[in-house]
């Protein structure tokens, strides 16, 4: 008797189980550890289930160090998530891997994607498929102390020989001719590379890379734009690689009276103990200007299928929507991915935000294979001219060459 | 096994009484090491032996392993990076062991005979030991920075000289990394070094007195002869430190690691970037399994200079 009826409860708890977990669905959504991206991810998951009470987000993160080794890890034991934030840099590496699957033109249509984002969006694209979506996005800037400048009576600069003379005017030197406050900061590993690549080249007159993506950056505007970054160092002695040992820490500290960073140094800029300022990149003396734009991405799990795939379609679309995207905005300080939401009157008219904003009008976003080491060869490449005194021609030729080995390596 | 006893007495302890005794002892032997001979096999060797597979296949993470041969070995040994790398990693190791032995030899040479504030001064010399690699290295950077921050450069201007780039040479970069690792390194070298000198009986430094020796022969005939033991071991033992190094370095030029060009990348962070930054696994493997044959030559040589003084 008494076993019968433990049976019959049980039996019914397992129906009512399965029934349960037919309607409830989880999620679960990847991305890295940063304070601020965390806390507005978990408002918009807070905010997405409330309006979807059938489907729960498991949020998990990692450290960045090690969060694309933890994909990797997971996809080979099969666990992979359905929501995962990507850079748009490692996209072929998560295509090819089978990491993430193409988004159904049918829930995201093409035609809104490119009428509504802003054209960096096309880097996410691989044939006639699109793999992600961003919420947020980020530009350069040139970030300035405004009481160096102040001091040393200068204004902001538009264009670069406007950059050289505040430079000029704000760099200090002892007696022995060494740099206390920089004019400019140098820092190649930092987002000096992307200045080069995207933004002087093509002032110089040159492309970093050519309609097939292959290296076209070896030839005279390529040299005249590496040149003009050297010079700062060896011929105008108003920046100096390693002062300070990185250029924001410079920039902190107040010494150094400019510096080009990104949207994500808002945040740790937020506390200097001086009053800076934000201007659009230097434009050259034709007014033309340039910028590099990146992104995360939030793609779709390969491993998404049936109704958790329908439930990953929605949150993808949620936290790509307008809503998300204001709500970004103010935790992270990230810019909207979709041009009306981030092109407000309020927002360009935005000290702080406006440059970046306008930057994205004309920003490049670099197809990478492999990012690090991409960078590795711009670094090496300033450091042969500056330490070893190899001329700009064969510096720029053999980087050229070594970058192209990393994108013909990266295509097989 | 022992309900088994129980429930059939008959059968098995019947063959476990027919055994010789020497027999058992073996058993039992075999019994008590195989836990760790499997954990090593499991958790050591296993993954040594798969790593030797693995440098022949072009693995990436992603995609499933493809085995191509010797491919991983001809582009190693054709790329003039790992020649670089593989200078470096001697070179860490040339100037390194030599020059911490003998500092750590005279210190603790001499520490042996001061007697006031002995434990107080062992501690100082000990005490970077103990520090992790990471934190000293990132206040050594410091250390190197130009003027108006590093201690060293703002040192040097005050006397007039012209600030050095040390960390931003690809001349000095190497050195300026080496000396913290040697710093580092002085104090276990020191304690190994005094214990060895403890070791040797006082009775062979009372006769050499008597027979008229002057300090500077029983340095050399009696006390470095008799430290042979301890000298093979330090060798060996920081040879093999030299030759892994990698915090320090890491640590020292996060921004753009190994740098400038290369001219302080040890073996290790090549391994790791070509692994952990790359995803190119099979080619990590590759690197790794030369570094496995330098530091087995080592051991081996370590091996045979022992036997040969016994």
């Amino acid at each position: 008797m008494f076993t019968k009826a433990k049976m019959a409860a049980l039996a019914a708890s397992i129906s009512f189980l399965a029934l349960s977990s037919a309607q409830a669905v989880e999620i679960e959504y990847w991305q890295y550890v940063f304070d601020s991206r965390v806390q507005a991810m978990d408002k918009l998951i807070a905010n997405f289930q409330a309006a979807n009470p059938d489907i729960t987000v498991k949020h998990t993160t990692f450290p960045y160090a090690d969060y694309q080794t933890r994909v990797v890890a997971a996809k080979v034991a099969g666990q992979g998530p359905d929501v995962v934030q990507l850079f748009y840099g490692w996209t072929d590496q998560f295509v090819n891997g089978g990491l993430i699957k193409p988004l159904d033109p049918a829930v995201f249509p093409h035609d809104e994607i490119e009428s509504e984002f802003f054209p960096i969006v096309s880097a996410m694209k691989r044939g006639e498929d699109y793999y992600g979506l961003p919420t947020a996005v980020r530009s350069l800037a040139l970030f300035y102390n405004k009481a160096l400048l102040d001091e040393a009576g200068v204004q902001p600069p538009s264009t670069l020989d406007e950059l050289l003379a505040v430079a000029e005017a704000t760099t200090k030197r002892d007696g022995g001719g060494n740099i206390t406050t920089a004019g400019i900061t140098m820092d190649m590993a930092g987002q000096d590379h992307h200045w080069w690549r995207e933004t002087l080249i093509r002032q110089f007159g040159g492309a970093p890379y050519d309609a097939e993506g292959n290296v076209a950056y070896d030839d005279a505007a390529g040299a005249a734009a590496l040149k003009f970054y050297t010079d700062l160092q060896t011929e105008h002695k108003v920046g100096l690689i390693g002062f300070m040992d990185e250029g924001q820490a410079a920039f902190r500290a107040g010494m150094a009276a400019m510096t080009i960073d990104g949207t994500f140094r808002l945040g740790a800029f937020a506390n200097n103990p001086f009053e800076w300022g934000v201007v659009e990149l230097p434009a050259n003396a034709e007014g033309l200007k340039s910028n590099y734009s990146s992104y995360f991405a939030n793609a779709i799990g390969a491993t998404a299928e049936g109704e958790e795939l329908e439930a990953a379609q929605k949150f993808l679309a949620y936290i790509s929507s307008p809503e998300a995207m204001e709500i970004w905005l103010a935790t992270v300080g990230e810019l909207p991915a979709r041009r009306d939401v981030a092109l407000t009157e309020a927002n360009l008219a935005d000290p702080i935000r406006g440059p970046f904003l306008k930057g994205l009008e004309y920003a490049q976003t670099t197809r990478f294979y492999d990012e690090a080491a991409q960078r590795q060869t711009s670094i090496d490449m300033v450091n042969r001219v500056l330490l070893e005194g190899q001329s700009i021609e064969d510096s720029i030729a053999q980087a050229a060459a070594a970058e192209q080995g990393i994108i013909d390596a990266g295509r097989q | 096994m022992a309900s088994a006893n129980a429930t059939s007495p008959a059968g098995p302890s019947r063959f476990w009484d027919r055994l010789n005794i020497s027999t058992k002892r073996l058993i039992w032997a075999w019994a008590f090491l195989a836990l760790p001979i499997l954990f090593y096999a499991g958790i050591r060797f296993y993954p040594t032996f798969q790593a030797f597979w693995l440098s022949l296949t072009n693995w990436d993470l992603l995609r499933p392993a493809q085995f191509i041969g010797l491919a991983n070995y001809q582009k190693m040994f054709a790329d003039p990076i790992f020649w670089k790398v593989f200078q470096n990693t001697f070179l860490y190791l040339i100037i390194g062991t030599p020059i911490s032995l003998l500092i750590s030899f005279v210190i603790a040479y001499y520490l042996d005979r001061v007697k006031v504030m002995h434990g107080f001064i062992r501690a100082l010399y000990f005490l970077p030991y103990l520090t992790t690699a990471a934190a000293m290295g990132w206040v050594w950077r410091w250390f190197y920075q130009p003027v108006p921050i590093g201690v060293i450069n703002s040192f040097l201007s005050t006397l007039g000289i012209a600030q050095q780039p040390f960390l931003r040479s690809v001349d000095q970069a190497l050195i300026s990394i080496l000396i913290p690792a040697i710093w580092a390194g002085l104090g276990f070298q020191i304690i190994i070094f005094m214990a060895g000198l403890r070791a040797i009986p006082s009775t062979f430094y009372e006769a050499a007195r008597i027979d008229g020796l002057g300090e500077w022969a029983i340095l050399r005939k009696i006390t470095i002869p008799l430290l042979k033991p301890t000298t093979v071991f330090l060798v060996v033992f920081s040879s093999i430190g030299f030759l892994r190094i990698f915090d320090q370095v890491y640590n020292m030029t996060t921004n753009d690691p190994g740098g400038p060009l290369n001219a302080t990348k040890p073996l290790v962070l090549m391994i790791y970037q070509t692994a952990f930054s790359s995803y190119q696994m099979g080619y990590a493997a590759a690197q790794t399994v030369v570094l496995f044959t330098i530091l087995l030559i080592v051991s081996l040589l370590q091996l045979y200079v022992l036997r040969e003084k016994k």
